[in-house]
């Protein structure tokens, strides 16, 4: 078999492929409902409305897409210049660091002005890490993917050292968490009374921003540029060492704000369970989107449902939870698959 | 001091191999998907799989052979979905690596928490045991580290030369080199580049799950969620440090290992007990990306290592 391009894909095409691949991944869904022993509709029906069937499930769905938003952003930005940023993870826990380092009385300022601050200071931090992966591979030549992998691990011990060392809660009876922030350090909720905080907004903000730099501005052309032909875009006199840099710093520093909004708006504090697995997930988040900045809310409040309504439904129905990650990496592949297949045809031969 | 007295331990040596095996499996399966042109990004997944089915297998009665086949059976199967995906499709191997990776662990952890939902200590297996290899394993030193191990140990060091023999002296082993560098002198020679590369990930990701299944057949008898804990990833820059080539990549496991074991006895030490056990975790990330370092800029990749090849396409 081969493949052949199609230039005008027909509008069957372009719809009922992902409406495919999407029939696929509740498919399998049913199947593992069933394979738990449980009904497949009414863990379905259980999954949706524990990710949206009140204000609460609603509100918990759209907390959990903040960090997914930040890290579907790194990602989507770092791929569309074919930088393979798989360091999210890391990114996101040296922006959690510094917004406690900075977050627990260093700084005598308001509100106002120390929340900017700190988020100016966790997005340095994050772009410093994914620094270091980047110049490896535009001076020595050494693969990112591998590099920013590993680093996800040592960022990790590193924050354990941090958390059973200098950045142990002296009242924290032993635990290896951090002290909690002081009060002006804390993203305010949206409205009194409801639990939804400000990194929401803040997380809405970055994806228009995001959006107006690729689409709108030179650096977001050549960002393109780079990614869909390094040779030409060097030949076309785009410095794409210094580009792939800047997207470095830009999707290190995405990832960071994760971290602080994770901390800064729900958590209060820093332990080693603050993410789980966010960094991973905003890759799943970035492909669902197709890079697309704007697209990436919506793909994160997707995914965000789907984990928040498995957790629901887990309790309710008794299905492992795990169901959302297998949910999800079916989505991605059918997804990738499915869009593929509006742009070439198969010639069986 | 103490360094010398543990380099001339036999359990130091002994350990080195140990640790070493589970890698020379998964990087020389992970080596042969990129010799024939595929990045297998979903080595992670497939070692976890490998772990699992192989620990469930035994778990639920089966034989400690079985539970390797089961393990096998269970990568190719992985192997298969990402060669699919990639090769005739020419999809994104980075994106459906991680994919498979996912989907993999997750796959894993479902079953796991379906066959045992009530289970907080993980239930223990008989591994293994260790076969002494008469008079050989008498020798000092070496005796202990060589020929003082399991079957999956010795198997590993036999696919070494496996491997290599197959890779360099068969006319197999030239197709599938040739469908990593020139996949278009490989149709050429009327062999079909698609059906090379996807049996060679289908082979490589088996390895990697035997690699896995090691983990828990032979070393630790328990499943544990995190347990691979990167050693995918480890076995992916092992695979760079060795040039492609199965034999140095193999030294590298052992090299990489005998670090392992060294700071594991370090941490035991005077000095170690000044530094938190987390710098000495730390170490094999650490080596791992130094090893990526020292052996870039070195023109081994293969050529067509992440390139697709759709047939009729210049």
């Amino acid at each position: 078999m081969r493949l052949e391009p199609i230039a005008n894909p027909s509008r069957l095409r372009l719809i009922g492929l992902p409406t495919a691949a999407l029939a696929l991944t509740v498919l399998v869904a049913s199947l593992l409902a069933l394979l738990a022993g449980a009904n497949p509709f009414a863990t379905l029906g259980l999954i949706i409305e524990g990710a949206a069937g009140s204000k609460f499930a609603a509100l918990e769905t759209l907390n959990r897409a903040t960090p997914l938003i930040f890290t579907g952003l790194a990602v989507a930005v770092a791929f569309r210049a074919k930088l393979w940023n798989i360091g999210a993870e890391a990114q996101l826990y040296a922006g959690a660091v510094v917004t406690v380092l900075l977050g627990t009385g260093a700084l005598p300022l308001p509100s106002v002005l120390l929340l900017p601050v700190i988020a100016l200071a966790a997005m340095i931090a994050g772009a410093l890490v994914l620094l270091g992966p980047v110049l490896l591979k535009t001076r020595a030549g050494v693969d990112e993917v591998v590099t920013t992998l590993l680093f996800n691990f040592i960022m990790l011990l590193i924050v354990s050292m941090l958390l059973e060392g200098p950045m142990k809660d002296p009242m924290g009876m032993g635990w290896p968490k951090s002290a909690a922030l002081e009060k002006a350090a804390r993203l305010p909720r949206i409205a009194e009374g409801l639990r939804l905080h400000w990194g929401f907004g803040l997380a809405l903000l970055a994806a228009v921003g995001v959006w107006v730099l690729q689409t709108r501005t030179t650096l977001g052309f050549e960002i393109r540029a780079v990614g869909q032909n390094a040779q030409a875009a060097r030949f076309a006199g785009v410095p794409v060492n210094r580009v792939l840099l800047k997207t470095a710093l830009l999707s290190g520093g995405l990832a960071a704000l994760a971290g602080f909004s994770e901390v800064a708006g729900l958590k209060g504090n820093l332990t080693l369970d603050l993410s789980p697995g966010f960094g991973y997930t905003g890759i799943i988040v970035a492909m669902l989107a197709l890079l697309n900045p704007l697209g990436v809310v919506i793909s994160a409040i997707f995914v965000a449902g789907v984990f928040v309504g498995a957790d629901s439904m887990s309790r309710a129905a008794g299905v492992p939870t795990y169901i959302a990650d297998i949910l999800l990496a079916t989505a991605l592949l059918s997804m990738v698959l499915a869009l593929r297949l509006t742009r070439a045809r198969v010639i069986w031969r | 001091m103490e360094l010398l007295d543990i380099l001339l331990s036999a359990t130091f040596w002994a350990a080195t191999v140990r640790i070493a095996s589970p890698l020379i499996f998964a990087t020389l399966g992970e080596l042969i998907c990129e010799r024939a042109g595929v990045l297998n990004l979903g080595i992670e997944g497939i070692m976890v799989i490998g772990a699992f089915s192989g620990w469930m297998t035994v778990y639920q009665g089966g034989d400690l052979w079985a539970g390797v086949a089961v393990a096998m059976a269970a990568g190719m199967l992985f192997g298969l979905l990402h060669a699919v995906l990639t090769v005739p499709f020419g999809l994104s191997q980075h994106v459906v690596g991680l994919g498979v990776t996912l989907l993999a662990t997750s796959a894993s952890s479902f079953a796991y928490r379906l066959a045992l939902p009530e289970v907080t200590s993980p239930p223990k297996i008989e591994p293994f045991a260790v076969i002494a290899v008469p008079v050989l394993s008498d020798i000092p030193l070496i005796g202990p580290a060589l020929f003082q191990q399991t079957a999956l140990t010795y198997l590993a060091f036999v696919l070494i030369a496996v491997v290599g023999l197959v890779l360099y002296r068969t006319p197999l082993g030239l197709a599938v080199r040739a469908a990593g560098e020139n996949p278009a002198a490989v149709e050429a020679q009327g062999l079909s580049v698609t059906g090379l590369r996807i049996g060679a990930v289908v082979v490589g990701s088996g390895l990697m799950a035997v690699g896995g299944a090691f983990l828990t057949l032979s070393a630790f008898s328990s499943f544990f969620f995190d347990m691979v804990n990167g050693r995918g990833w480890i076995c992916i820059a092992l695979v760079v440090f060795g040039a492609w080539r199965p034999g140095k990549a193999a030294l590298g496991a052992v090299l990489f290992a005998a670090f392992d074991a060294l700071q594991i006895r370090l941490q035991q030490t005077p000095i170690g007990a000044h530094l938190p056990y987390q710098v000495f975790l730390m170490v094999p990330y650490v080596l791992s990306i130094l090893a990526l370092i020292l052996t870039s800029r070195r023109a081994e990749v293969p050529a067509a290592l992440m390139v697709a090849y759709n047939k009729g396409e210049r």
